[in-house]
């Protein structure tokens, strides 16, 4: 039984949200699930990423009176890795851009046609 | 050793709640369920950034994933069901 | 039936490669390299990131200073979001009075919203002032002003938010983002620099040279979008058919 670490759960927690909200994407016939399985996918991912940036036993990268700067402490051997946290800042704020943008496309096309299912939408198809 | 402990535990708690409310999310019948439910697993998913030491992370997924993205939802949902009768 | 064997295999083949990485990843145990060797771009700004730009938040001093542009080009994506929503959900009368048919509000919301307004605004404010010092910063703090607005939306349906105000707020702190940006080019090192300002004493409010401008500025401005946002939305609900085509 290998060593099993918070690293490995939360690893372990984004690929299974990532293949549930894959699957969503591919199987599901309503427009607003679709956008509910992107979602969670978004979700997945944001997880993943932080999860690489995880150093055992350290704590959280801000200084203060924990983490003091100094001669005895030192910040290098006592913070988690803090740019995966920068860049997921950033994703989760255009993940929610791309999700209202899509929940607008929705609105459109229900008021074109006055049905939600993916399948009756055969206007550009040849 | 006993904090480390404590925290492997309260992360597969929440990692086996979200996995369940995920599938709740693709598979109910119900619209109202399945935006509820995505709701929930990104509440679980800013508790998870906390036990990982990520606290400004946390702040954005809670506030923005869980607390505005359930109501546009809700909004587009009552839109529909409001132009349907 | 070919086509859900071919989803079958596509999700296999996706926990196929999950597994893969999942058997072969130990969790680190310091910030250095895993493959090469050398000082790693995290083992920088955590040493170095103290005294060359005098945030105490390491995560806003990355976001704002070593990596400025990518928060200028959120900005600009964030700012098309919003357009394309105005865009699409525009009315086919726009100042006309109808309104929108709605249970009654009841009165435990629309007091209790009287007194949780201000203070949701306030503590907003304060999350993106101060920003360089705990938790927090711009993003979030802007999530919490749209979260106020939202609760002035839900508890009063046929509100008429100033549409001057939020533009202007919009445009201005855009505008002085990008001025202070290339203030930077002229005054100091480079675009985004945050020593056009004194770096002050560590840890104390007026410290950090201009990252709490800058940080206000971009708080402002994400707060602003999403209560546009909010605003395109409820408006939406007025008639049938009332979306133009």
């Amino acid at each position: 039984m290998m060593n099993i670490d918070l690293g490995h759960i939360s690893l372990l927690i984004g690929f299974l949200l990532i293949i549930v909200g894959f699957w969503g994407v591919l199987t599901q016939k309503n427009i607003i699930k679709i956008i509910v399985g992107f979602s969670i996918l978004n979700t997945g991912i944001n997880i993943l990423i932080v999860s690489l940036g995880y150093v055992k036993g350290k704590t959280a990268p801000i200084i203060d009176a924990a983490v003091s700067q100094g001669v005895n402490h030192n910040v290098v051997s006592a913070v988690v890795d803090p740019v995966p946290q920068a860049l997921v800042l950033t994703a989760i704020v255009i993940g929610f851009g791309i999700t209202a943008l899509m929940l607008a496309y929705a609105m459109k096309l229900y008021s074109a046609k006055k049905t939600l299912e993916i399948n009756k939408f055969n206007d550009l198809k040849w | 050793m006993n904090k480390e402990i404590l925290f492997i535990g309260i992360a597969i708690v929440i990692g086996i709640v979200s996995i369940v409310f995920s599938f709740v999310a693709i598979h109910n019948k119900k619209l109202s369920v399945a935006v509820i439910s995505a709701g929930v697993v990104s509440l679980f998913a800013s508790v998870l950034y906390l036990l990982m030491a990520a606290p400004d992370v946390a702040m954005t997924e809670a506030s923005i994933g869980s607390g505005l993205s359930t109501l546009i939802f809700f909004y587009v949902l009552n839109k529909i069901k409001k132009s349907d009768a | 039936m070919l086509r859900n064997s071919l989803l079958a295999l596509v999700i296999l083949a996706l926990g196929y490669m999950f597994l893969n990485v999942y058997t072969t990843y130990d969790t680190r145990t310091d910030l250095s390299a895993t493959m090469n060797s050398g000082e790693t771009i995290a083992q920088h700004f955590a040493s170095k990131g103290a005294q060359e730009v005098g945030a105490a938040n390491l995560v806003t001093a990355i976001v704002v200073t070593y990596r400025g542009f990518d928060t200028l080009g959120e900005v600009t994506i964030l700012f098309l979001t919003a357009s394309i929503i105005s865009f699409f959900l525009k009315l086919k009368d726009e100042e006309s009075d109808s309104e929108i048919v709605h249970r009654d509000t009841s009165e435990l919301l629309v007091t209790a919203s009287k007194v949780l307004i201000p203070i949701i605004f306030l503590f907003g404010i304060y999350v993106f002032m101060n920003g360089h010092l705990t938790p927090g910063g711009g993003f979030q703090g802007g999530a919490i002003i749209a979260t106020g607005v939202a609760l002035m939306i839900l508890s009063q349906p046929n509100i008429r938010l100033n549409y001057h105000v939020i533009h202007w707020v919009e445009s201005i702190s855009g505008i002085s983002f990008v001025v202070i940006g290339i203030l930077g080019i002229i005054l100091a090192g480079g675009f985004l620099d945050n020593k056009i300002l004194g770096l002050g004493e560590f840890g104390t409010l007026f410290s950090a040279g201009a990252i709490p401008i800058i940080y206000s500025f971009v708080g402002l401005k994400v707060g602003a979008e999403i209560s546009n946002i909010l605003n395109k939305y409820q408006k939406s609900q007025k008639s049938n058919d009332a979306i133009s085509n």
